[in-house]
């Protein structure tokens, strides 16, 4: 379980966090939605050990993130999966070698084992043709698929979402829902997905919560979610929303 | 703003600067260990400097050693000692000269694009994706670049030595009616009279190359590596880097020079 209580976090003069609290119950899909700069992408990175909060815990199934050292934040890490929002390849690498990067750094495994793994995650996200492309001759929609596998490949308990549709068309934007629901439902792995789009969050969310001011506003199930008044739940999950 | 109140915030900023990239050398020796790992990209880097950079610093150094032995030789010419010419030519290029042209143009080439490489890799989330997958950059990164540099500047440095003196030689029998023979028979002695398979000055120039490369790669890094804000930020770090390249090579050749010249 992904845990947060009480976090604040100030990056320059401004103050992100102020008071986030959320959990992440395991098996779950939880969709993080909010106004643009209300910290939804720094929350991740205090998850995965990138920020540390100024004030307040972050847990991941009772750890504490915050106060690991740099092997406890390894192993921490090679449990989960984060995807970016444009994918965040490595240009000068393949689809395929990319994707391999994680198992090639942290495991023993040979390396016909290695492309087998490479090749099954790259056939799940639908990516096995183009494996031997590079990133800047692929599409943003195969980019951010790239991504996934790179997440998915060393068979993570948590991935970390960091809006997972930005900037694709609503068919691949679909494409990539359908997938992420896919990942928690065959490898029942728990995310946290950082999302603007209404579709993404009624498609792959189990939960909804909405950040205003570094805090959440609203939270509830998708159906709650759908269904209540709060302004910011209309704005975002009402009928005109995405 | 109170004058003295930004001109705090500068030295801070410029310290925090300089601090990074201390610890960014410190680490990168940290993860030597790890080199064999990166043989394939240590091979990329030192490929990419080495030919990047050859064409222009062999113009250079042609010219900055015609240069050289034309000053030099005007006024040799007037106290009739031309024939020392060659030997003055060569110990200045090994000592001097060749390191430096060679580790600006590389900062100007290969440090550049190092940091527009990595700007870009920051700006665009890459280098975090390398941490969420406990892949650490500076062993990932920024060993094969420094490493690749240390071989790749002292490399390039002989290579201009060997031009430089040769463009002294066409200036020396063109312009200064110095023979050919009387300009590389004094640039020979000079260079092999020492007892040692080369001279000191050649050492020296070595070693400077060396402390040059490791200095481009290691600062350029850094300007990449903190680099910010998207396409704005990938350019303030390829100046960022330029221009502390350029004054790391003057700073750490006057102090190698001192060291090995003046400390007795």
């Amino acid at each position: 379980m992904i845990e947060l209580h009480d976090v604040h976090k100030r990056l320059g003069t401004r103050e992100i966090l102020r008071g986030l609290t959320l959990k992440v119950p395991k098996g779950m899909n939880f969709v993080l939605m909010g106004p643009s700069g209300t910290g939804k992408s720094v929350t991740l990175k205090h998850v995965i050990g990138i920020f540390k909060p100024d004030r307040g815990t972050v847990h991941v199934d009772g750890q504490d993130v915050p106060s690991m050292d740099n092997q406890q934040l390894m192993a921490l890490r090679k449990r989960m999966g984060y995807l970016f929002q444009n994918g965040a390849l490595i240009n000068w690498l393949t689809v395929a070698e990319n994707v391999a990067l994680p198992l090639k750094e942290h495991s023993r495994l040979p390396r016909s084992e290695v492309d087998d793994r490479v090749h099954q995650v790259l056939g799940m996200v639908g990516m096995d043709h183009a494996a031997q492309q590079f990133p800047p001759s692929i599409s943003g929609g195969m980019k951010l698929r790239a991504g996934l596998a790179r997440a998915l490949v060393t068979n993570p308990e948590y991935v970390l979402y960091d809006e997972p549709n930005a900037g694709l068309d609503p068919i691949i934007s679909h494409q990539i829902h359908e997938l992420i629901a896919e990942v928690r439902d065959r490898l029942s792995v728990t995310g946290l997905i950082v999302t603007h789009s209404r579709a993404c969050a009624v498609q792959c969310g189990d939960r909804i919560g909405i950040l205003e001011a570094g805090k959440l506003a609203v939270e509830g199930s998708v159906d709650e979610m759908v269904r209540s008044e709060h302004p910011l739940a209309k704005a975002f999950l009402g009928g005109g929303a995405d | 703003m109170n004058p003295f109140a930004k001109l705090t915030d500068t030295l801070i900023v410029r310290a925090e600067g300089a601090g990074y990239v201390v610890n960014l050398l410190l680490r990168t020796f940290v993860v030597v260990p790890h080199l064999p790992r990166r043989w394939r990209f240590l091979l990329d880097n030192a490929f990419n400097a080495g030919v990047r950079a050859l064409p222009v610093t062999m113009i250079v150094a042609a010219f900055a050693g015609a240069i050289l032995a034309m000053q030099t030789g005007i006024e040799l010419r007037r106290f009739g000692n031309s024939n020392v010419l060659g030997t003055i030519t060569a110990l200045s290029m090994c000592r001097e000269m060749g390191p430096f042209i060679t580790a600006v143009i590389l900062a100007a080439t290969v440090g550049s694009a190092i940091a527009a490489e990595l700007g870009t890799m920051k700006v665009s989330d890459e280098i975090d994706a390398l941490e969420v997958m406990s892949i650490d950059p500076v062993d990932y990164l920024v060993l094969p670049r420094v490493v690749a540099m240390a071989m790749m500047c002292p490399t390039l440095t002989v290579l201009s030595n060997l031009i430089g003196i040769y463009g002294g030689s066409v200036i020396a029998e063109q312009n200064l009616g110095v023979s050919p023979d009387l300009y590389w028979s004094s640039a020979i002695e000079s260079l092999t009279s020492s007892g040692t398979l080369l001279p000191k000055e050649a050492y020296v120039g070595l070693f400077k190359a060396l402390l040059f490369g490791v200095a481009i790669a290691t600062v350029s890094c850094a300007a990449g590596l903190r680099a910010r804000g998207g396409a704005l930020g990938v350019g303030l770090a390829v100046q960022v880097a330029v221009r502390n390249s350029v004054i790391l090579i003057i700073v750490l050749g006057f102090i190698v020079t001192w060291f090995f010249y003046f400390l007795d």
